[in-house]
């Protein structure tokens, strides 16, 4: 049994990591850095992410590239519901990563997207270089491999948004977000 | 196909099995071969267009998964094979499913009607062309479908798109193509591309003769498979992705696949039909010079194939030039573009494809 289930587990995990279509979605200044990325000095198609898809049907990363607002949450709430599992998240920036610059001092910026959607690998700086993108990338590729059918319940559990923590947003289940009275 | 049936029997009976097995099965065969090359050509296809758009920009494309990359496109296909598939709540659900499949029907047919080599077409009837013609319109229909039974005004425009872009660019298709049954005085390709063959080698082609119409049907078929600069339907800054903006997983890979076999065909045809098809660009086969006896014999269909499919993978490889090159047409211009200018170029053509057949009647396209 362990055998079948580690042999599956080898070639989904191989087939996941290695084609990590990325979701269209830039922000901020993070996203300059995110098309360098894939630009010819440091080319993100050889690992065969160069696939950025515009609808996040097909999506399977979502590189968040820049500051969140308050007013974005709800867009960026309802990009990650409408993609497909399975599905990854890469924080870009240090804004994403906890507010960055933006920390408490903002009356508008979300203080990091994991309060919004569970986030997998965080990449702080400001902004990260394409090279620590390319890192991000293949960190998540290490961590995709290490999965494993049996574990899939922990793993849709830590990949549900943890919707009623994030204050005055209500989702229902058609994913309206509605803004409830502060 | 009667050679390759006749052999067929014969090698079942030095083994003893019964004619019977070998009329059932020889016609199931074809059929198995056309699946699986086409699936292993079309991830090929795939990796050769990211390959060749990574080099032409100055990148590596990808080059991790397996030697130098060529798993790249199995990884691709077996994620999302195994990715979950999402149907809208307010979609059409039964029409939704129904034209990721419907999409895949038409081509596979088109790939039958080619002749591969002289003795091997799958199905060979009178008129190829002509059901090869009313074939390649088919894939819209359910592209139509798609986008109608999404629920969704992307995908809405995105099909309306495709289907005015056909409409558009099949009339100078059907006109460059009747320049071609005039020069070849047959609606069967494998006459078609008998007729090509002449004693000036190369210069037998249709594309020499029929030049304009060379240019004007390499231009329809980048538009008739939505190739950039005519990618309008899945135009990405503005309709997120066209058609198939709601389909994920195995069903987006459908259409992703049938895009690509479509081309694949669609250059297949293009050199059946200007250059020359199976026949050797160097003039006389090299087969019987390298095999000796039978071998000879038989090594000659695949050297006629090798030709076609060198043939057409060099269309593919400049299809895919233009896109590294060209920015996208704007929506009006694309239509303009046919109506009023290839049309009347193409109808120009089909008439000076008869005078030149007129007066050459008896000499090298007789």
């Amino acid at each position: 049994m362990n055998v079948i289930v580690t042999s599956i587990d080898y070639i989904l995990n191989w087939s996941r990591a290695n084609s990590l279509w990325p979701l269209t979605f830039a922000t901020s200044c993070c996203g300059i850095e995110m098309m360098q990325t894939v630009a010819s000095n440091n080319d993100i198609a050889r690992f065969g992410s160069e696939v950025f898809r515009g609808s996040p049907r097909q999506a399977d990363l979502l590189i968040c590239a820049g500051t969140i607002t308050h007013k974005m949450a709800p867009a960026l709430l309802r990009l990650y519901e409408q993609m497909p599992e399975p599905k990854y998240v890469i924080a870009m920036g240090a804004c994403t990563c906890g507010g960055g610059m933006f920390n408490e001092t903002s009356y508008s910026v979300v203080n990091g997207i994991d309060k919004i959607i569970p986030v997998d690998i965080y990449l702080p700086m400001c902004p990260p270089k394409p090279e620590s993108l390319l890192d991000a990338i293949r960190k998540l590729q290490k961590e995709i491999k290490n999965e494993s059918i049996s574990k899939r319940h922990e793993f849709m559990e830590n990949h549900t948004p943890k919707l009623k923590e994030y204050c005055g947003l209500l989702v229902d289940n058609d994913f309206t977000v509605t803004k409830i009275g502060v | 196909m009667n050679y390759l049936y006749f052999l067929y029997i014969e090698f079942l009976a030095k083994h003893n099995i019964p004619q019977m097995f070998g009329d059932i099965t020889f016609y199931v065969i074809p059929c198995c071969i056309i699946f699986v090359a086409i699936l292993i050509v079309i991830l090929a296809l795939v990796l050769f267009e990211r390959k060749l758009l990574g080099w032409f920009t100055q990148r590596k494309g990808p080059n991790r998964v397996g030697l130098w990359g060529i798993l790249q496109t199995v990884a691709d296909a077996l994620k999302l094979l195994c990715k979950e598939n999402v149907t809208p709540n307010g979609a059409d659900k039964f029409i939704f499913n129904l034209a990721p499949i419907l999409i895949f029907v038409p081509v596979l047919i088109l790939l039958g009607l080619i002749p591969y080599s002289s003795e091997f077409t799958f199905m060979n009837f009178q008129t190829n062309l002509l059901i090869y013609v009313i074939l390649a319109t088919m894939p819209v229909l359910s592209i139509l479908l798609a986008g109608w039974a999404s629920n969704n005004k992307y995908s809405l425009i995105g099909a309306i798109r495709n289907v005015a872009q056909i409409l558009a660019y099949e009339l100078p298709v059907a006109f460059t193509v009747l320049s071609i049954i005039v020069l070849a005085s047959s609606i069967n390709l494998t006459q078609i591309t008998l007729a090509q063959s002449s004693q000036l080698g190369v210069l037998g082609w249709f594309c020499f003769p029929c030049v304009i119409g060379f240019i004007i049907m390499f231009i329809c078929f980048l538009a008739e498979t939505n190739r950039c600069p005519f990618d309008l339907p899945e135009a990405e800054s503005e309709l997120i992705a066209g058609y198939n903006t709601e389909y994920s997983g195995m069903r987006f890979a459908m259409f992703y696949l049938s895009e690509y076999a479509m081309l694949f065909a669609n250059s297949l045809l293009f050199s059946v039909l200007f250059l020359g098809g199976y026949l050797s660009p160097l003039g006389k086969y090299l087969s019987p010079m390298l095999f000796t006896g039978s071998l000879g014999g038989i090594m000659i269909y695949f050297e006629q194939a090798f030709w076609l499919l060198l043939k057409s993978f060099v269309v593919i490889f400049i299809m895919i030039w233009v896109r590294a090159t060209l920015p996208r047409m704007a929506s009006f211009d694309l239509l303009k573009f046919s109506w009023t200018i290839l049309l009347p170029i193409s109808i120009l053509n089909l008439f000076i494809m008869v005078i030149l057949k007129y007066f050459m009647m008896g000499g090298v396209y007789a």
